[in-house]
């Protein structure tokens, strides 16, 4: 049923029984990679942080990040800051809940983005991923796997824009350098 | 995990010990028969009832009540008992209905004693029956089961019990309705059961007061909720027998679930006067929507552990999502505003458009796109509202008096609450935007922060300028009546109020107060008046501050006054000298914190006199207006609602009639 999703694809969000979709959630899971060597035990905190911005015509509106987890129109939320990553296996660290229905007439883009506030580069992180959830029923629509580790601290996941009546996803996967979501705007606004 | 029985349908039973949940809209007698292999019952020792609650493996409320906790052991049943017939009944006489057709169906759920549902079962289909057999726990090959009978009997418990064989069916269900009804007579009688969501909060029990005796009824299965609405009479059981320090009897340990001390009877771990941990029972469940619509709303639709705390939540909720949605509509056209600027602009900077008509099919189109996407929005806003009028039409008939406004009939039926409520209504907000739906702006108890009647002459929305007498007058009144409510929504002599009116320019307002008798004493005049209220009050502060400092909350004299304080303060700064001002602003920065508490009704610009001395005084207060004004801010957006105080209707008396039980229960109680 998941659908593994590759740079650049789009997937539609329609249900299969043709309703679409009320709510979903982005999900962002990762572990913290063991250093090498002695005390390799000692695995060394990364602080990865979900971010969504949403978009008027290109404008960015609003955002939902660990400092505003609420949009101001209530429709995108964010479920709180995870410090660490996952000490478990494979659940969402993070997560942004969208209520596609509540979102503003004029916004037409959510991008989600990823960035390391700590610093480390994606080569030290493990198993990192994003995926989307109908939140309604809990299947998982789509996931993205961030793609080998490269030497960057962010990267632009994906976006859920306004497609005809309903909803698409568009798996981005483009690395960018930053802290938050803010240094991200320059490598956002092409892909919009 | 849990089993939907419906009827005639059976389900094994895990284990021995388990809890039968019942809920109903209305107050039932619960009860259950034990029978042998026929269903038979061997005579009246074999029928648990309120008049007689305890059997081996079985124990019953002595009342009537909307909700039941029946326990079971089964492994304490008579191994000559086959079948253990739980049976709910109307009780006769009162004002409650007399046939279950016209109650909502009653909901009975196995629990264990977690309070994980085993199976549930909703009796359906009634009509003209009073007495019902809800469900049978049956020995099938030496393992227990449960199966859904919902048997009723027009003729009610005789019926009912003639129908198991019982010789004395009669007799018996006579003294059952006698022991209900005497069970009734302890406690102040339901309203009239309208809605579920007219149940009473399951707050903490009154404190039994040392020399009450406990009477026997208060065992731990006595009904949350029980028909007694919020208050008791002093000295009535607690409401929440799970709590009851000294349990006995046999069947007492099977349901606490705690391991019966070898001798001298159980002990019951759980602290007395805390809260029930027991989950409370679930929320009122919405009606199935129709295809296509959302869900229609029901009052208490939010978590809580009563149906006070649900509804201060749903409020709550209703509050965030009109601040959100409203700012989803604004942003919405914020933008489209904003867009169809820059269109215009672009048209107008491009020189071809200064020829022909295609300049003005430009600005048309901009307009019509500006005019779309407002629609839209207003069609999402218009949606949402409507779903919060639906919401705040059961919500508000469901409110309880402190959150109810003064015309809700629930402040006809006022008594003298034995509780603090959780919170207090203080008026009405609302947005421009959807005029429709008035917000109740509701305010924790005690209060955190004193409170500041602007009587200042205020540009009020109308655009109807009250002169400054008149604002004064209004002020008054409002301070009136947010000072009505606080005292009625606290126990009898646990609040009290103090008025400083040293022009003696406010005796029509204060006229309520002080003819009903609820104020400590007569309203303070003149200079000496105001000083003598203010080293009062100012001593008692320090007092309890010292005593709490110090750790020894027991060394303060004995005459001290603990109730909540409240200082109605008019005319400020009429008859106010440098010190007084002082004593003022120490009271508005300590007092809340020992319980004193401060309302000023007064006109900044009249004080302007002190200068900045007095700005943080008005900053700690909380700006409530005499009249609709839109200065106050939601935590999440900051849109600037219009607030309405919460005044008693015009000609209306109830204020007269509330407030003079509450004189009454405070001369009962000789304060």
């Amino acid at each position: 049923m998941t659908v593994n999703m590759t740079k650049g694809q789009a997937i539609s969000l329609q249900k299969s029984d043709g309703g679409s979709l009320t709510s979903v959630r982005m999900g962002l899971g990762w572990q913290a990679a063991p250093r090498r060597g002695l005390f390799g035990s000692r695995t060394r905190e990364i602080d990865l942080d979900a971010s969504a911005v949403l978009f008027a015509d290109k404008q960015p509106v609003d955002v939902v990040f660990f400092r505003h987890l609420v949009s101001d129109d209530g429709s995108v939320r964010h479920t709180g800051d995870n410090l660490v990553g996952g000490v478990g296996q494979g659940g969402d660290d993070e997560a942004i809940l969208v209520d596609l229905q509540r979102v503003p007439v004029h916004i037409d883009q959510i991008v989600f983005t990823v960035n390391s506030f700590t610093g480390q580069t994606f080569q030290e992180v493990q198993n990192a991923f994003c995926r989307l959830v109908d939140e309604t029923n809990g299947q998982e629509l789509a996931r993205y796997t961030l793609a080998g580790g490269g030497a960057f601290t962010a990267q632009i996941m994906a976006k859920v824009n306004r497609s005809g009546q309903g909803w698409a996803m568009t798996a981005i996967g483009t690395p960018a350098n930053g802290r938050t979501f803010q240094d991200l705007m320059p490598a956002i606004l092409p892909v919009l | 995990m849990t089993a939907e029985l419906t009827r005639g349908q059976n389900h094994p039973l895990p284990r021995a010990r388990l809890e039968i949940r019942v809920s109903a809209g209305t107050p039932v007698v619960a009860g259950a028969t034990l029978g042998d292999e026929n269903g038979t019952i061997h005579g009246v020792e074999r029928v648990v009832h309120p008049g007689a609650p305890t059997l081996p493996g079985l124990e019953v409320s002595r009342q009537a009540a909307a909700d039941h906790r029946l326990a079971v052991d089964l492994d304490a049943v008579p191994d000559a008992v086959h079948r253990v017939s739980v049976l709910l009944a109307l009780p006769i006489g009162g004002r409650g209905p007399a046939r279950f057709g016209a109650v909502a169906a009653p909901f009975v759920a196995v629990t264990d004693l977690d309070g994980d549902e085993v199976a549930s079962y909703t009796i359906t289909g009634l009509e003209a029956e009073s007495a019902v057999v809800a469900l049978e726990l049956y020995r099938r090959q030496g393992a227990w089961k449960v199966r859904a009978v919902g048997q009723g009997y027009a003729g009610g418990l005789a019926e009912l019990l003639a129908d198991q064989k019982l010789p004395e069916a009669h007799q018996l269900a006579a003294s059952i309705h006698e022991a209900v009804a005497s069970g009734l007579a302890r406690s102040i009688p339901a309203p009239p059961a309208a809605a579920p969501a007219h149940r009473p909060d399951h707050g903490t029990p009154p404190p039994t007061g040392p020399g009450t005796p406990v009477p026997p009824a208060s065992s731990p299965y006595d009904p949350q909720g029980a028909s007694a609405p919020g208050p008791q009479t002093p000295g009535a059981p607690g409401r929440h027998g799970a709590q009851q320090p000294y349990p006995g009897g046999p069947g007492e340990s099977a349901t606490t679930g705690q391991p019966a001390a070898p001798a001298g009877g159980p002990i019951d771990y759980s602290h007395p006067r805390r809260q029930n941990t027991a989950p409370p029972p679930p929320p009122p469940a919405a009606p199935p929507a129709e295809p296509g619509q959302p869900a229609r709303p029901v009052a208490g639709d939010a978590t809580g552990w009563s149906m006070e705390e649900r509804l201060y939540n749903q409020v709550w909720g209703m509050f965030e999502d009109l601040a959100r949605t409203t700012a989803a509509y604004r942003s919405a056209v914020d933008f489209a505003d904003s867009r169809m600027e820059k269109e215009l602009d672009q048209v107008l900077a491009d020189p071809r458009s200064r020829i022909g008509g295609q300049g003005d099919a430009a600005r048309e189109g901009a307009r019509a796109r500006h005019g779309q996407l407002v629609a839209q929005a207003r069609e999402v806003l218009d949606r949402d509202v409507a779903q919060l009028v639906a919401e705040a039409e059961v919500v508000e008939p469901a409110l309880p008096a402190a959150f109810a406004r003064w015309d809700n009939p629930v402040w006809h039926a006022y008594r003298v609450p034995m509780e603090i409520p959780m919170a207090l209504r203080l008026g009405d907000l609302h947005l421009p935007e959807a005029d429709r739906i008035r917000i109740p702006m509701l305010m924790r108890l005690p209060l955190e922060r004193g409170l500041w009647i602007d009587s200042g002459r205020s540009a009020s929305l109308d655009g109807s300028f009250a002169d400054s007498h008149e604002m004064r007058r209004l002020g008054l009144e409002t301070a009136v009546a947010h000072a009505a409510r606080l005292l009625a929504v606290y126990p009898a002599g646990e609040f009290t109020v103090h008025v400083i009116d040293p022009a003696g320019s406010g005796a029509q307002a204060l006229a309520p107060l002080v003819q009903s008798g609820v104020l400590a004493a007569p309203p303070a005049q003149g200079a000496a008046g105001t000083a003598d209220v203010l080293a009062r009050l100012t001593q008692r502060v320090d007092l309890v501050q010292m005593a709490l400092r110090g750790g020894a909350p027991d060394a303060l004299p004995p005459g001290l006054d603990t109730s909540q304080q409240l200082l109605i303060v008019n005319d400020f700064p009429h008859g106010f000298d440098d010190r007084a001002v002082n004593q003022l602003r120490y009271l508005a920065d300590e007092g809340p914190a020992v319980g004193v508490h401060l309302m000023m009704v007064a006109d900044r610009e009249e004080s302007a006199g002190f200068g900045p001395l007095l700005d943080p005084l008005w900053r700690s207060l909380l700006r409530l207006t005499p009249v609709a004004d839109d200065h106050l801010a939601d935590p999440w957006v900051g849109h600037a609602w219009t607030y309405e105080p919460s005044l008693v209707p015009p000609g209306s008396q109830v204020l007269q009639q509330v407030l003079a039980q509450v004189a009454a229960a405070r001369r009962s109680w000789g304060r």
